[in-house]
């Protein structure tokens, strides 16, 4: 099978999905943010499939997002715009960053779809408050999708969905473990495909390419040197032509990251309780923050990647800012000088929709040459 | 009256009185702790009714108008902002946060003299990206500084209308400022006092129910103030909302205004079409509103100036008012608890949070105000500055179009000169009141 697959999925998401859907019937509910309760929708027999751009320039979205908001978004928005998902029968979005918001809410204005719904998810994950507030928002969601689709949702659904959902979670977290060995047996391009097939194709099917996988890579050897040991940083970013040249031509791999498109995703699971709405509040509240929700000092997400840069050994950070993104801005000084203070150098890149391969490659090749000069002294 | 006068016009009474507030409250944060005082800092949005339990010499700074004032100088604004990029910050963020570093990492940059005050603790709320981030990064260079802050983005309310808040969404909001009761208690040393609280919940329905009012007087023809003015007024509501000494001053220019209504007196005395703007403007230059009166046009204000720190309501005649006080709906404050909860309660209901969620509410809002106010146009302010208020502004233009509103869009900055170019601004007024159908009268 080989880690096509994961590959195939990514880049043919669309004919995939529908494919899928003729084949299934299910209902498709696009989702704008990795803090959608996807349990719920699998409770529904609802396929949630994340909403990403496609990196290419487009022209559609000026009338309604200004320029000032990050390029993901607009990407976001246009693949809506130029009717890429109309298949969709429903979107959602749990509450993140403002940027991405704007993508829903054109959307919802724009595109006509079925079922839209705004879930206001906290932002003070760590307070009290959070989960008693999250479980209140997450029934009302469970109900308006009774109401949409007719079906009632039993707690016996819910407990498939957690089932589903965290079946991903614990198989990636395996691979995930794989990439600490010294030569691991997946590059880091082929770990985000996973990960973003798992965004787009019905988990259930997923899941099982994800256990044949799993067992070919326990005893896989790659034709490759490791080079340099790199985590990527930052936000949203599945700019594959950028970490497949950093992987190709750099000759280093990413054997960690902290991205919604990555590690952050899948983490951490859904502990079982009676209350099943109560656990997955807690999954939510729980899992490593994205920067809007990470208020702590020091920062959560900033001590969960530090912690994650050590045990999987690495030599450098690439730390990513996608253009306008304030969250990750409002890090970047902060994670900066937490890396370089553990010994962990650091190279910061602005990216766009496109990725500048020429001059990134000159950056990425001086990062490198720096990272193997302090090896030789 | 002299040629091309259409209105009598004559200066606000009242106008001297709210600037010394203003000077008040820059002065007593600097110098209250010789006095035994204890200062804070947070948003204008920040809960603040909360921190009035701990007694009355308890001054705060409020980081928006903070960056506001600091940018109406521009050379201070610009040292700020140059310092804060040194530090490694994006010249794409929020500029009253840029300013707000760069003043609290650059010596003898506090407006009023000296340097910036340190705070004895941080309070904030957060419903834009920036708010809980923009005191962290404080933190990060201050870190002796105790912080708290208090979500409140629980989703949308609008008074009056069927977008009415979840009451476990307002338990939410009003359970953390419990929590932050106890933590004040316990980061100040002083007891946390349930009757001030309550008065300061109070206070701030008054005080923000009132602004509202004031506002709504300006649906007169001639307006009595214009958009200008109502900067230097709405400031109060801003500094601190839910601060007693602020209840008078309200009071007098609400009938100072009244008043100018009674008489027809004008606050552009050849008013002879009305707009409003959005967002905050490029405080460097205001002399926008001073070109747009050459037309004879004035701005009556805006959903910014309006609902930034106004609390409305549709009424039941279906017009826009001052959101009715708890007290006259019956309800009694009597425990710290109920306290907490109103003051959640009114606090969602703020207009400006409301584009947050969907811009669809705010083109709801501004177009009831272009209907109510009679207006000839919008001037949409792209502001590069605030990511917050510039949300879903694009939908809103669109949506406006569809209203039938005519609608000009300019790009620019609140604090950040280096991106607001003055003469292409002009240039889109001229063409857009070409469309109204305007002459320049001077
Ligand atoms: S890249 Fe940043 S601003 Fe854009 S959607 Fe992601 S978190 Fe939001
Ligand atoms: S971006 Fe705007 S709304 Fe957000 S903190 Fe700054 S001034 Fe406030």
């Amino acid at each position: 099978m080989g880690m096509e697959v994961f590959k195939d999925i990514y880049e043919n998401r669309h004919k995939y999905q529908k494919e899928w859907k003729e084949k299934t019937g299910s209902k498709m509910i696009g989702y704008f943010c990795t803090y959608a309760p996807e349990e719920i929708m699998y409770a529904a027999d609802i396929i949630p499939v994340r909403i990403l751009g496609s990196h290419e320039p487009q022209n559609v979205t000026e009338p309604h997002i200004f320029g000032m908001y990050c390029p993901f978004c607009r990407d976001v928005l246009a693949q809506g715009l130029k009717g890429r998902y109309d298949y969709l029968d429903g979107i959602m979005i749990a509450q993140s960053c403002l940027h991405v918001r704007q993508a829903y809410t054109s959307w919802d204005l724009h595109i006509p779809v079925g079922f839209s719904y705004y879930l206001p998810m906290p932002h003070r994950v760590t307070n009290a408050g959070a989960k008693p507030f999250l479980r209140q928002e997450l029934i009302d969601f469970k109900n308006a999708i009774e109401a949409w689709t007719g079906k009632t949702i039993l707690p016996e659904d819910i407990d498939k969905g957690i089932e589903i959902l965290n079946t991903t979670r614990r198989l990636l977290r395996q691979v995930w473990d794989l990439r600490k060995a010294e030569n691991p047996p997946i590059t880091g391009q082929e770990a985000i495909y996973m990960v973003l097939a798992c965004q787009f194709g019905d988990k259930r099917e997923v899941n099982k390419l994800l256990e044949e996988a799993l067992n070919e890579l326990k005893t896989r050897k790659i034709d490759r040197e490791t080079g340099n040991r790199l985590m990527i940083i930052g936000s949203e970013d599945d700019d594959i032509a950028f970490i497949n040249m950093v992987e190709t031509i750099c000759g280093a791999t990413f054997v960690m990251e902290d991205h919604c498109t990555g590690s952050r995703y899948f983490w951490n699971q859904v502990v079982p309780q009676e209350d099943r709405y109560a656990a997955l509040a807690a999954r939510y509240c729980e899992r490593p923050p994205c920067p809007t929700k990470d208020w702590a000092q020091p920062r959560d997400r900033l001590v969960w990647a530090l912690d994650m840069a050590k045990q999987w050994g690495v030599e450098g950070a690439i730390i990513v800012q996608q253009k306008f993104c304030d969250p990750h801005e409002l890090d970047i000084p902060a994670f900066r000088k937490a890396f370089e203070a553990a010994g962990i150098p650091t190279l910061f890149l602005e990216f766009d929709v496109t990725v500048p391969l020429g001059p990134f490659r000159i950056r990425v090749d001086a990062f490198l040459e720096m990272l193997r000069q302090e090896d030789l002294f | 009256m002299s040629k091309g006068q259409l209105y009598p016009t004559e200066p606000l009474k009242t106008w001297g009185l709210a600037k010394q507030a203003r000077e008040d409250f820059y002065l007593d944060y600097r110098d209250c702790h010789a006095k035994g005082g204890i200062r804070w800092a947070g948003g204008a949005w920040a809960l603040d009714a909360l921190t009035y339990g701990l007694g009355d010499d308890v001054f705060s700074i409020t980081s928006e108008p903070y960056g506001a004032s600091c940018a109406f100088n521009k050379d201070i604004a610009m040292k700020c902002m140059m310092t804060t990029e040194k530090y490694g910050y994006a010249r794409d963020l929020c500029a009253y946060m840029r300013i707000y570093w760069g003043s609290v990492l650059t010596k003898g940059t506090y407006p009023w003299g000296g340097d910036y005050p340190i705070p004895d603790f941080i309070y904030q709320d957060h419903i834009c990206c920036s708010h809980a981030k923009w005191y962290q990064v404080i933190v990060d260079h201050e870190p002796q500084i105790p912080m708290t802050c208090i979500d409140v983005a629980a989703g949308p309310f609008m008074p009056g209308t069927d977008v009415k808040i979840k009451p476990h969404a307002v338990k939410y909001v009003a359970d953390q400022m419990l929590e932050a009761a106890e933590w004040l208690e316990k980061t100040t040393g002083r007891k946390f006092d349930d009757e001030k609280f309550i008065e300061a919940v109070k206070t701030e329905c008054v005080n923000t129910s009132l602004w509202a009012d004031i506002c709504a007087l300006n649906k007169a023809v001639p307006a009595p103030i214009d958009e200008k003015t109502m900067y230097s007024l709405y400031v109060l509501n801003t500094l601190c909302k839910a601060n007693k000494r602020i209840t008078p001053v309200l009071k007098e220019v609400y009938e100072d205004v009244k008043d100018r209504v009674a008489r027809g007196i004008a606050a552009v005395p050849n008013e002879k079409a009305r707009i409003m703007s959005d967002t905050q403007p490029p405080w460097g230059f205001l002399k926008v509103f001073r070109y747009l009166e050459r037309y004879g046009v004035v701005s009556i204000g805006s959903l910014y100036t309006f609902g930034l720190m106004g609390i409305w309501e549709v009424k039941e005649d279906g017009t826009w008012g001052g959101r009715t006080l708890p007290w006259e709906k019956g309800v009694e404050i009597k425990t710290r608890e109920q306290a907490a909860y109103v003051n959640a309660d009114w606090n969602l209901s703020k207009p400006e949070f409301q584009h947050f969620y969907h811009p669809k509410y705010k083109t709801r809002m501004m177009s009831r105000i272009a209907k109510e106010w009679k207006l000839d146009g919008v001037m949409l302010h792209y502001n590069r500055g605030c990511e917050g208020l510039s949300l879903g502004i694009a939908e809103n233009r669109l949506g406006l179009l569809k209203a039938g509103v005519p609608v000009m869009t300019f790009e620019g900055n609140m604090g950040d000169e280096r991106e607001f170019d003055e003469v292409a601004t002009m240039a889109r007024i001229d063409a857009f009141m070409e469309t109204l159908g305007l002459k320049k009268d001077y």
